[in-house]
């Protein structure tokens, strides 16, 4: 029983139709939006209830925002090229791809610490005012989601040398890619709900 | 996946890091038992306060610090911090680990016939994190500055100022992060590794209620983490998440810049926490469903009406949060509304309750251990939720708001409604965790004295609760109003000093059954779900042979059959 299950646990289940894997990350990702959706609930409370709030633009940088947006969706571009790779049993187009997603994640960090640099050298903490506090804790926690994934992405492209070949690892793949898009959403409604509002 | 665990021979690896739904599941009991433990030993130095404010405490006084007790009389921030601790671990640390991670994690994948979680690896990793957070929550006893004093519900900007908090907001992380792990594996587990012919209405309710509480956990948790993270940048960086605007505290204006909201944290606070006592209940409702079923000899009543409300439950669990929060100083109209939601979650458990009881009818009912405790929760839980409702309603509640009554009413509903239930689910499943009975002579001397000490516990609360005795106070006889009542405490006391000495023939029978208890078969109970079907202890991989369901999960005396019980795995032929 023991050995024959075991080769189950990537086939698709009864009921469900999808791997255990893909519902795995689909539910971890439904706990995700509530983690997020109470983040954003935090911040409409906050500002509705705040006797002034500053402008996004007067205060943030737009365009680097706007380049670090161009940044995460090229990154999910090419996240879903290196599934597609993977999909089609070409190793060298899979390396390429997950690279270039990892570094354009490296790109979004390299460019958000430039901002961060910029208002600490214009003494602007958390714990400045209420929208420093949103604004520092919202982008901090997404960045440290941005760090997961380059983690996760990274174990991938290191494991594509040995384990490509392996039966769960397209499934890894995708998943990795679900995570990936998730954290691009993140931002994109991030990046209006601080900048541009 | 699994095929790594058990491989190694070293004693400490093989317990400790396994990968095998069922040793993780007994470490997750054994080390929630512990807590309980711990969190019930902090209460009974309370209640000596209680009973007797302002004398040394015996024996204790002498050990702690001068610090936390000088001359043996406890502080005031000491007595806080016991109480902070003593609901955080038992809620945190103890029931819901119990519940969900002891008695899920082994019984969950037998009764569906699968050979191990689908995520056996998270499975182990969800142990640590709980592990961990639990250790660092109990250390912070020893830090400086000391355990957390806001309570369990650390309600900002008492919180934010208090020593103590942040190892508090440490541990709750990883104890967040530990459920949310679990909570995908059940579901996963529960829906992609069902045994051949085990649809969704042929699950034991069990099953059910642990799916119900995963969606509460995975659903629930993460705004509480988010809280969490906020209330520790107020802690650590400064930040003013939950601090008002000109903050005054000990007549200094707080340094803070200001501009957040306490209200906020209640608000995130209650969306998991009201979930959560439903987290606290369902898995002991899914055990008694078990007992019931097996003791009474028939099929339990209503299983379309139990598995229905279960999940009526699930949902309504998110829309009655605030009716904690009543007097808060939140808008009248939202008060009507949650009033409305609570008033309605209330029917979905009178039908379980109801469905519990009708099982009883007509059954040939044998009083085992496991049913003593069952039948127990039966009228414990219905004094525990009737209790509920005048605070439910606003009018009542402003009166019994942060009184006795509603320590009253929840350990109704969590000690003698859940705890006993999870007991029982202890003496049921103790053969198939270690193929051994626990004494039943030493069983229902346990079940008595429990059930009479946690009823002398806390029913004097209810009439303290309704002289108006505030919950928190350091010394009762603080207030005019309560000195009447103060009394009572000492019965209060007494009681929980025996609940203590009553759970030693449980520990004793526990650990000395694992090797000396009378040696059972596989199927002791003749019980017919699937995690009887399998040897007691199930080998790795769980079953012997490979498993087909026939049949829904309750076949207890059909007609015309040999045995009055027919396994799920068993076709029979019309």
């Amino acid at each position: 029983m023991s050995s024959s299950t075991a080769t189950l646990v990537h086939q698709p289940g009864e009921s469900t139709g999808v791997t255990n894997a893909k519902l795995g990350i689909w539910l971890f990702l439904a706990s995700e939006i509530m983690l997020f959706s109470t983040l954003f609930t935090t911040y409409i409370v906050l500002r509705l209830g705040a006797a002034s709030w500053p402008r996004g633009w007067d205060v943030l940088n737009v365009p680097l925002g706007m380049l670090n947006t161009f940044v995460l969706i090229t990154s999910s571009v090419t996240m879903v090229m290196a599934y597609a790779k993977a999909h089609d049993r070409d190793l060298k187009g899979f390396q390429r791809y997950i690279s270039l997603t990892i570094f354009l994640a490296f790109v979004f960090l390299i460019v958000k610490g430039f901002e961060w640099d910029a208002h600490f050298r214009h003494n602007e903490f958390p714990s400045t005012s209420i929208f420093h506090a949103v604004y520092f804790t919202l982008t901090g926690l997404h960045g440290l989601h941005v760090i997961g994934g380059i983690i996760v992405n990274s174990g991938l492209l290191y494991l594509s040398r040995t384990d490509f070949d392996h039966p769960l690892f397209v499934g890894r793949v995708e998943g990795a890619g679900l995570y990936w898009h998730f954290v691009d959403i993140v931002w994109i409604f991030l990046f209006p709900a601080l900048y541009l509002l | 996946m699994s095929q790594d665990s058990h491989s190694s021979s070293k004693p400490f690896y093989r317990y400790f890091f396994s990968t095998d739904h069922k040793v993780i599941g007994l470490l997750y009991t054994i080390t929630a038992l512990f807590f309980l433990l711990c969190g019930f030993m902090l209460m009974l130095v309370m209640r000596w306060q209680l009973a007797f404010p302002g004398s040394p405490i015996p024996f204790l006084g002498h050990i702690l610090s001068p610090a936390l007790a000088p001359n043996g009389v406890m502080t005031p921030d000491f007595y806080n911090a016991l109480g902070a601790m003593h609901g955080t671990i038992m809620v945190f640390l103890g029931i819901v680990p119990l519940g969900v991670g002891g008695f899920g994690n082994y019984v969950l994948p037998l009764q569906i016939g699968a050979e191990d979680m689908a995520f056996p690896r998270l499975n182990l990793a969800s142990y640590w994190f709980f592990l961990l957070g639990g250790l660092l929550m109990l250390s912070s006893f020893i830090m400086p500055g000391g355990a957390a004093q806001s309570g369990w519900t650390s309600y900002p900007p008492l919180a934010i100022i208090n020593p103590g908090q942040t190892v508090w907001l440490f541990a709750m992380v990883m104890l967040i992060t530990s459920s949310l792990l679990g909570a995908v594996n059940f579901l996963v587990t529960s829906f992609n590794m069902r045994a051949l012919g085990m649809k969704l209405s042929r699950l034991p309710i069990f099953v059910w209620a642990q799916i119900v509480t995963a969606f509460l956990l995975l659903l629930a948790f993460p705004p509480l983490e988010a809280a969490s993270v906020l209330q520790l940048m107020d802690r650590i960086a400064h930040t003013s998440f939950y601090l008002p605007q000109g903050l005054v505290i000990l007549g200094m204006r707080h340094i803070a810049s200001g501009g957040g909201q306490p209200l906020l944290w209640q608000h995130l606070f209650w969306f998991l926490a009201h979930p959560e006592v439903y987290v606290l209940l369902l898995p002991a409702m899914g055990i008694v469903s078990e007992i019931l079923a097996n003791n009474t000899r028939k099929p339990i009543h209503g299983y379309n009406v139990i598995v229905g409300s279960m999940i009526a439950i699930g949902i309504l669990a998110f829309v009655v949060w605030a009716h904690h929060m009543f007097i808060s100083g939140m808008s009248a109209v939202l008060s009507d509304f949650f009033l409305v939601t609570t008033m309605i979650i209330s029917v979905p458990s009178v039908a379980i309750l109801t469905s519990f009881v009708f099982s009883l009818r007509g059954g040939s009912i044998r009083f085992t251990t496991p049913m003593l405790f069952a039948l127990a929760f039966l009228p414990m839980f219905g004094i525990g939720g009737l209790t509920g409702l005048p605070l439910g309603l606003t009018v009542t509640d402003i009166y019994l708001h942060d009184t006795y009554y509603i320590i009253g009413h929840f350990h109704y509903i969590v000690v003698p409604g859940s705890l006993l239930a999870l007991m029982g689910g202890v003496y049921y499943w103790f053969p198939k965790w270690f193929g051994r009975k626990m004494n039943d002579t030493l069983g229902k001397w346990h079940f008595w004295t429990s059930l009479i000490c946690m009823n002398g516990i806390f029913f004097p609360m209810f009439i303290q609760g309704l002289a108006g005795q505030d919950r928190r106070y350091y010394d009762p006889m603080a207030a005019l109003h309560s000195v009447p009542t103060q009394p009572l405490h000492v019965v209060s006391s007494v009681f929980a000093g025996l609940l203590f000495l009553a759970q030693i023939p449980f520990i004793y029978n526990f650990f000395h059954s694992i090797r000396h208890g009378e040696k059972t078969d596989d199927n002791p109970w003749q019980a017919t779900t699937l995690d009887w079907a399998c040897p007691s202890p199930p080998p790795h991989g769980n079953f012997t042979k490979p498993i087909r369901v026939y049949h829904g999960p309750y076949e207890y005396s059909p007609v015309g059959h040999k045995t009055d019980w027919v396994p799920q795995n068993e076709e029979v032929l019309a």
